[in-house]
């Protein structure tokens, strides 16, 4: 449904990841979160895909549940050609090379009591067979990549500075030769004159070493910056997903117009005559999805089909997929 | 605005440093600035920079030690903040001053329902009973717009949803009907969606309340939608202070240059490549010899490596620490 031209190196379909709530004396299944709620996308080789939603919309459990971080309650998950989304996790081992993850909180995805070299080394002790002199080599190598002075390698995470160790990160990522890369709001935990650091890193990186991104952000603007195309997630389910050009100057979904607008602008003559529309209300509870579109309940131009039916996505331009009862001829 | 009337709060030279055991950390350093009553001063900075350190050394809210507010006025309601003792900053703050913290989960008590909390200054400062409070209460949380007011006073902190709680964090700090209100990274917890939702809240009850509004922030977009002054701090100093739109459009120091290109448009011209500023900011463990942002800028001379430049004036209220601005050659 979503395919666009060339063989995508990730293909996702249809993807459900709830999570069980349990309750009562003998703890009985009662609910289920839908974090992520039937998610179809692909990422063509080489590009980022940029995935944007306000925080609980599950963009963080997609991006784990593409690399199988979760066991998937269904749908289906093909990175490079292979299929993954029913392997169980002991075989998933000999693909984690191709596919890394760089974590949102660089403080607490490096472990205290290793050295930086340790935590680069890791996962070359974990899937290569080469002396320790080449892993060495290497993770100098890797320093220098990302731009760390190889002198530190000997120190402990808490010595470096939070864009130092996001860094660390990325070299952890890089290690292995990946394909594709998930990044789970690497900068939220930056200042401004770092984000802008560690943003350019990863797009030479990419450029380097040819890698594609899943880069997951609540920040519009960067992924502006960063993404090819643009995906929108609310309430578990990608309501909008286009070029990152048609995303910006045109969006359409009620629910991209309002995020779109609810962003500061940085120049006060424009911030003045800019349209705002301010949203009432907060996000559903995902335990308890409203009837019909999940973004019924907050969305200025909701009409009364939206209250009764699910909107299917359909291409309403060329690349432009929107989910919304108002682009359905 | 500065020069214009008299001003409710007026602070000269404040310092304030930290004694640790690895030596002293200088987080506030010779900080000037004052606020006129009705307008909104917006602090714009890195963390680290000071801007949070500086407004709780105002009001006394750093435990002491380590911290020491060790220099400086405080001048509100014609007497000196630093020199009261703690029974009459009490009677200042909560009543007088009104705080906003940044992080509305850890800052409201799991343990009481809202309108416990809502109603203890109204107490302690206004001598109400539990049942004027209760009224005043639910009068609160109208004004910041949670519906269904009267039940919802009942519900404890976690019942609420991340922005109505920080609804519920401002309902608090004006319940007293403060001169002045200090707000410190108010929506940096939010989504953009609520953020939109509490900036326009803030808009309203300053129209309809005339308070002062002090606003901390690091979201140079945010500063620019609402506030009327602009102080941009780095390394504990005020580098440069200027009328919103002055700032925007002529930016006189070096690093508030850098931090408007830093940062990605949502519209417009999409640049190739993000300008970065080289290099962290500073860790002052002593007081500032030289210009703090000297091993980042692109302009430096030998002159901000031996001494550190004060806040040069460049007229209609507009002031930048660094050697580059008109004047300060003299």
């Amino acid at each position: 449904m979503l395919d666009a031209g060339p063989t995508p190196l990730v293909r996702v379909r249809d993807l459900k990841m709830h999570f069980p709530i349990y309750a009562g004396l003998f703890r009985r299944r009662v609910g289920e979160v839908k974090a992520v709620d039937g998610v179809s996308f692909d990422v063509m080789e080489g590009e980022t895909l940029g995935l944007v939603g306000e925080s609980g919309c599950g963009k963080s459990t997609c991006g784990r549940a593409v690399l199988r971080l979760y066991d998937i309650t269904s749908g289906e998950i093909a990175i490079d050609g292979r299929e993954i989304g029913d392997v169980p996790q002991p075989r998933l081992r000999d693909m984690r090379p191709t596919m890394q993850m760089v974590f949102q909180d660089p403080q607490a995805s490096l472990n205290p009591r290793m050295t930086v070299e340790a935590i680069i080394k890791e996962p070359l002790d974990e899937h290569t067979t080469l002396s320790e002199t080449e892993k060495r080599e290497k993770v100098g190598e890797l320093m220098d990549a990302v731009g760390l002075n190889r002198k530190f390698a000997k120190r402990y995470p808490h010595a470096f500075s939070g864009g130092q160790r996001q860094r660390i990160g990325i070299a952890r990522a890089l290690a292995l030769n990946p394909k594709f890369i998930v990044c789970d709001e690497p900068i939220a935990a930056l200042d401004v004159s770092i984000q802008a650091q560690v943003v350019n890193l990863l797009e030479d990186l990419q450029e380097q070493f040819g890698l594609t991104y899943l880069f997951i952000s609540h920040d519009l603007s960067m992924v502006r910056h960063i993404a090819t195309r643009v995906a929108v997630m609310y309430l578990g389910k990608v309501v909008e997903l286009a070029p990152r050009e048609a995303l910006y100057s045109d969006p359409l979904h009620p629910y991209t117009k309002a995020l779109l607008s609810a962003v500061p602008e940085p120049d006060p003559a424009l911030a003045t005559n800019k349209e705002r529309i301010i949203l009432q209300g907060d996000v559903p509870s995902p335990s308890n999805p409203p009837k019909g579109c999940n973004f019924c309940t907050r969305c200025p131009a909701v009409i009364p089909i939206c209250r009764e039916r699910e909107p299917d996505t359909r291409e309403v331009k060329p690349g432009q997929f929107v989910a919304c009862h108002l682009y359905s001829e | 605005m500065p020069d214009g009337g008299p001003s409710i709060l007026d602070v000269r030279d404040l310092k304030t440093v930290f004694r640790i055991r690895s030596g002293e950390v200088h987080a506030v350093n010779d900080v000037s600035f004052e606020l006129a009553p009705g307008e909104l001063l917006g602090v714009v900075g890195e963390s680290g920079s000071g801007k949070s350190v500086t407004m709780m050394s105002l009001l006394g809210l750093l435990p002491s030690p380590p911290a020491d507010v060790c220099g400086g006025s405080v001048t509100f309601d014609g007497q000196d903040l630093l020199k009261l003792a703690p029974e009459g900053l009490r009677k200042v703050r909560g009543a007088k001053i009104g705080f906003v913290f940044q992080d509305p989960m850890t800052s409201l008590n799991p343990v009481f329902n809202v309108g416990m909390q809502i109603a203890e200054p109204l107490r302690k400062h206004m001598g109400m009973n539990k049942r004027e409070a209760a009224v005043r209460a639910k009068e609160l949380l109208e004004l910041v717009g949670i519906p269904d007011a009267a039940r919802r006073l009942e519900d404890y902190p976690h019942q609420f949803s991340g922005g109505m709680r920080q609804r519920v964090m401002i309902a608090i700090a004006l319940a007293c009907d403060p001169q002045v209100l200090i707000a410190d990274e108010p929506t940096t917890a939010l989504d953009v969606t609520i953020q939109a939702q509490i900036l326009e809240l803030m808009k309203d009850l300053r129209d309809k309340l005339g308070m002062a509004v002090i606003w901390i922030t690091h979201d140079l977009g945010v500063i620019a939608g609402i506030a009327d002054r602009v102080m941009v701090m780095y390394g504990g100093q005020v580098v440069e202070h200027a009328p919103v739109a002055e700032l925007f459009g002529n930016p006189k120091h070096p690093y508030t240059r850098a931090l408007l290109t830093t940062i990605p448009k949502i519209s417009g011209e999409r640049e190739k490549r993000l300008t970065i500023i080289e290099g962290q900011p500073p860790i002052m463990t002593a007081a500032p010899s030289a210009c703090p942002f000297r091993d980042r800028c692109d302009v430096a001379i030998d002159r901000c490596a031996v001494e550190n430049p004060r806040r040069y004036d460049v007229g209609d209220g507009h002031d930048a620490a660094c050697f580059h601005v008109e004047g300060a050659h003299a």
